[in-house]
């Protein structure tokens, strides 16, 4: 029985995967999801400080020149990379929407992420340290109920109060 | 205008001005020093300190509206009036001058600082000693903002030479009816975090006992933070209506601004029920509170000195110094009482559980905190980047899709989550108890979304929403759940009463708690309401009479152009009929006009909501008239069709309407039910 369960797994792994790469390749090519996608990470350099794709100022020195250059770019058949750094060649580095990822533009992405992953280890210690911290002292006598006879009660209240 | 107002005007303003600063000046130092020498005459120098704050408001009300009469008046000997506004301005935009420039808006906060500070002093009773310091640290702030400006942002500074005959007008962006409201919801957010921030001040400076420093300033946090959530939205659906991008939210520097203090704001509300009801976080809170008032104030140093260059930000201007040293000074007082007084903030309980509401209010504070940090980074990274290699680049809408959305989703994960989890420790049988039909739910809104051609794989960008809108049907799911299952244990301890009743009665015996939750289902609609964005369409066409744009299931025929003029403004119209089918459902009126005081054009689109044709999945049809080709003469129309975004503002009111029944008191217990045989009739009842 057990003999069987492992290449039904792997058949249904390996659809999987045919599946997510046809899923995957149906985008590829398609020019103008890609003109639409570096559209929105390059800026429009004409000081509106908007996107290439939504400066909508009519008789904008640059926005209309600068779509027809990355359509002509996408005809070319440049990847996406050259295409955005023929944009910075001409116009600057703030022609790009967001930092690159290499250089000190790295730095721009992986901060975030140090950031919560610092955050995550400081609550985590924080969690050990409350829980191990000794229950708060009660008055002459009373011992604090604990274990089964605690979770029993909590359920009666959740059952009778349920607020 | 007489000549009686023209020189009295300015110099009522100044004078009043003047007097403010020094009664601020005195309700701080002669309140502090009351303080900090308790003695016999000590009591009488508070009171006296306490009605100098009083007066502080008087005058600052008397400069506002010194400014606002000269700007009806078209006092142009008035260098502000004449800058921001003119002859034609209509009556409402001319009040709005107010807040329409540097030293104006700067008023306007003095104005709303002073009127907090006013209600807060009218108060005192509630706790007389509390009050007193909360009282100096607002006397503090009060300083600040008025030698700002007395000397460096004077708004009655008089024009040199000759009076113009008609002012430079106001911003033509500015000349929209939100713009009278939005300024003032946001200010409101902003100024209002100072009230929070100076009783925790106060609590930790005297080391107050307990938490009723919190039970006191709770109202005023929720109230500060519903005005700010207001000033957000509004200032988006301004940018919406007017900037004619067909977009809501661009990650500007200023928008940004206004972000920071919402985010610590909002996690602040979280974590203070912490500390209220398990004494918990009292560190972190004091913190939270400091850094939302702090991040106010950096936002207004952002975008007035110039440092960060913005679409929004007012000209570069010399308060950027003052701006930077009141956050260095504001930093170090804090920082110092803190370590003063740090031994007073330690927690009194133990966390039992990892899976608990605890737990879940840590996460969730990380996550608001993390989402600040990302913002505040992407504000500040050009001007690093500038700094350490010489080189500006931009940090735009791409960096914060990809760093900010999964923060964002992870949070909507935890508003879901949150309330099903109980105070102490949730056992995990409860959870998956409550957990699992909106999992359910929220797994097969997800299935049919794909089945009807979301393509998550495709773009990260349609991942992205497929996950926000399974999160947010969980978050309604669990909403509902909560209600129904409260609601029904009412309904079984009254036997005769419906599930409805029972669920309003629940509302109204904890209207913070279900008041919150409806909070977290307006959020859960302003998520389906951006989670659109990916499925935008738009088209752009050269239109002579006839030609058609066909957008979406849509199609936008021009019928003609039209002219106007008044005034204020010459304006060229398209009139655009549009059908769904062979059905006309609308005419659409995309206007383009150009001031005349300031010689400035404006778009202004039209957006059709079409709710009638596709009720849920609702899109705005947004149309905007982008004026001539220069080459042709041609009118160009550009037409968007942008999916779901209605339900933005549809989660606001909701958001508003959870807000303020959470500031409701409430209401007593259901009686128990008595058996008949034992009622006996109320003495005096009769008939």
């Amino acid at each position: 029985m057990s003999g069987n369960v492992k290449p039904q797994w792997k058949r249904t792994a390996q659809l999987a995967l045919v599946l997510v790469a046809v899923f995957t390749l149906l985008g590829v090519g398609d020019d103008d999801a890609r003109f639409r996608n570096l559209g929105h990470h390059l800026m429009c350099v004409c000081g509106c400080g908007q996107v290439l794709l939504e400066c909508n100022h009519v008789g904008c020195q640059y926005s209309d020149r600068m779509r027809v250059e990355l359509a002509a770019a996408l005809d070319r058949g440049d990847n996406d990379d050259l295409t955005l750094q023929s944009f910075v060649q001409k116009y600057g580095t703030t022609v790009v929407a967001a930092p690159s990822t290499t250089g000190f533009g790295r730095v721009a992405w992986i901060m975030p992420f140090i950031a919560l992953v610092a955050g995550l280890g400081t609550v985590v210690m924080v969690v050990r340290a409350w829980r191990n911290r000794p229950a708060p002292a009660l008055a002459d006598g009373i011992q604090p109920v604990r274990g089964p006879e605690l979770e029993r009660f909590r359920d009666q209240a959740d059952r009778e109060v349920g607020l | 205008m007489s000549q009686f107002s023209s020189v009295a005007l300015p110099q009522i303003g100044s004078f009043a001005l003047l007097l403010a600063l020094c009664l601020a000046g005195y309700s701080f130092i002669v309140g502090a020093m009351a303080l900090l020498n308790p003695g016999p005459v000590s009591d009488r120098l508070t009171e006296s300190a306490r009605r100098a704050g009083i007066a502080v408001f008087g005058m600052v009300l008397l400069a506002s509206v010194a400014l606002v009469t000269a700007a009806f008046s078209d006092n142009f000997s008035v260098a502000y009036i004449f800058h921001h506004s003119n002859r034609d301005l209509p009556g409402p935009y001319k009040f709005a001058v107010l807040w329409s420039g540097q030293e104006g808006s700067l008023l306007f906060w003095s104005l709303l600082l002073a009127a907090y500070g006013f209600v807060l002093r009218l108060r005192y009773k509630t706790d007389p000693r509390l009050f007193a310091y909360a009282s100096v640290v607002i006397a503090a702030v009060q300083v600040f903002f008025l030698l700002v400006l007395n000397i460096a942002a004077h708004p009655f500074a008089i024009l040199e030479g000759q009076i113009p005959p008609d002012g430079s007008g106001l911003n033509p962006l500015l000349q929209y009816p939100e713009m009278v409201i939005h300024p003032p919801m946001l200010y409101l957010g902003y100024v209002g975090f100072t009230v929070p921030f100076a009783f925790a001040l106060g609590a930790l400076i005297m080391r107050y006992p307990g938490e009723k420093w919190i039970h006191i300033t709770r109202r005023w946090t929720m109230v500060t933070w519903g005005f700010l959530t207001i000033g957000i939205f509004l200032g988006a659906h301004w940018a919406y209506s007017v900037l004619g991008w067909g977009g809501y939210w661009g990650w500007d520097p200023v928008e940004n601004a206004s972000l920071m203090p919402w985010l610590t704001g909002t996690a602040f509300l979280h974590s203070v029920m912490m500390q209220e009801k398990r004494g918990m976080l009292k560190t972190w809170n004091m913190w939270l509170v400091f850094s939302t008032f702090w991040l106010a104030i950096l936002g207004t140093f952002l975008t007035r000195s110039g440092i960060i260059s913005s679409v929004h930000a007012f000209a570069q201007s010399s308060i950027g110094p003052w701006f930077g040293w009141f956050l260095v000074i504001t930093l170090a007082a804090f920082s110092g009482f803190y370590v003063a007084n740090k031994s007073h903030l330690r927690s009194e309980h133990k966390l039992e559980s990892i899976i608990s509401r605890e737990s879940s209010f840590l996460f969730n504070n990380l996550l608001f905190v993390v989402a600040c940090f990302v913002v505040l980074w992407g504000t500040w990274f050009p001007k690093i980047s500038e700094l350490v290699q010489g080189t500006k680049v931009t940090v735009g809408a791409p960096f914060y899709n990809n760093v900010a959305v999964p923060v964002a989703l992870l949070l909507l994960l935890l508003t879901a989550v949150g309330p099903l989890l109980a105070w102490r420790k949730t056992s995990f049988e409860s959870l998956k108890r409550n957990f699992m039909w909106p999992s359910v739910g929220a797994l097969a809104l997800g299935v049919v979304m794909m089945v009807l051609g979301v393509r998550p794989w495709k773009d990260i960008s349609y991942f992205y929403s497929l996950m926000a809108a399974m999160l947010a049907a969980l978050v309604t799911f669990t909403v509902a759940s909560e209600f129904v299952r409260g609601g029904r244990v009412i309904a079984q301890k009254h036997p005769g009463l419906g599930l409805l009743p029972a669920i309003v009665h629940l509302y109204h015996r904890n209207t913070r708690r279900y008041g919150g939750y409806i909070v977290h289902f307006g959020v859960a609609v302003v998520v389906i309401g951006i989670l659109g964005a990916p499925f935008n369409r738009e088209v752009e066409k050269e239109m002579g009479f006839g030609d058609k744009i066909n957008i979406g299931p849509y199609t936008l025929v021009c019928q003609s152009y039209t002219q106007d003029d008044n005034p204020n403004y010459s304006s060229e119209w398209a009139i655009l009929n549009v059908f769904k089918g062979n059905e006309q459902i609308t005419t659409m009126y995309p206007e383009r006009r150009l001031y005349k005081a300031s010689s400035q054009p404006q778009t202004l689109p039209r957006i059709y909501p079409t709710y009638a044709q596709d009720l849920f999945l609702v899109s705005d049809l947004y149309v905007v008239y982008e004026g001539r080709n220069d080459e042709t003469g041609r009118p160009i129309i550009k037409a968007h069709l942008n999916p779901m975004v209605p339900w933005i503002w549809k989660g606001l009111l909701i958001m508003i309407f959870g807000t303020v029944t959470a500031l409701i008191p409430n209401a007593a217990p259901l009686p128990a039910r008595v058996p008949a045989r034992v009622q006996t009739a109320p003495v005096g009842a009769g008939d």
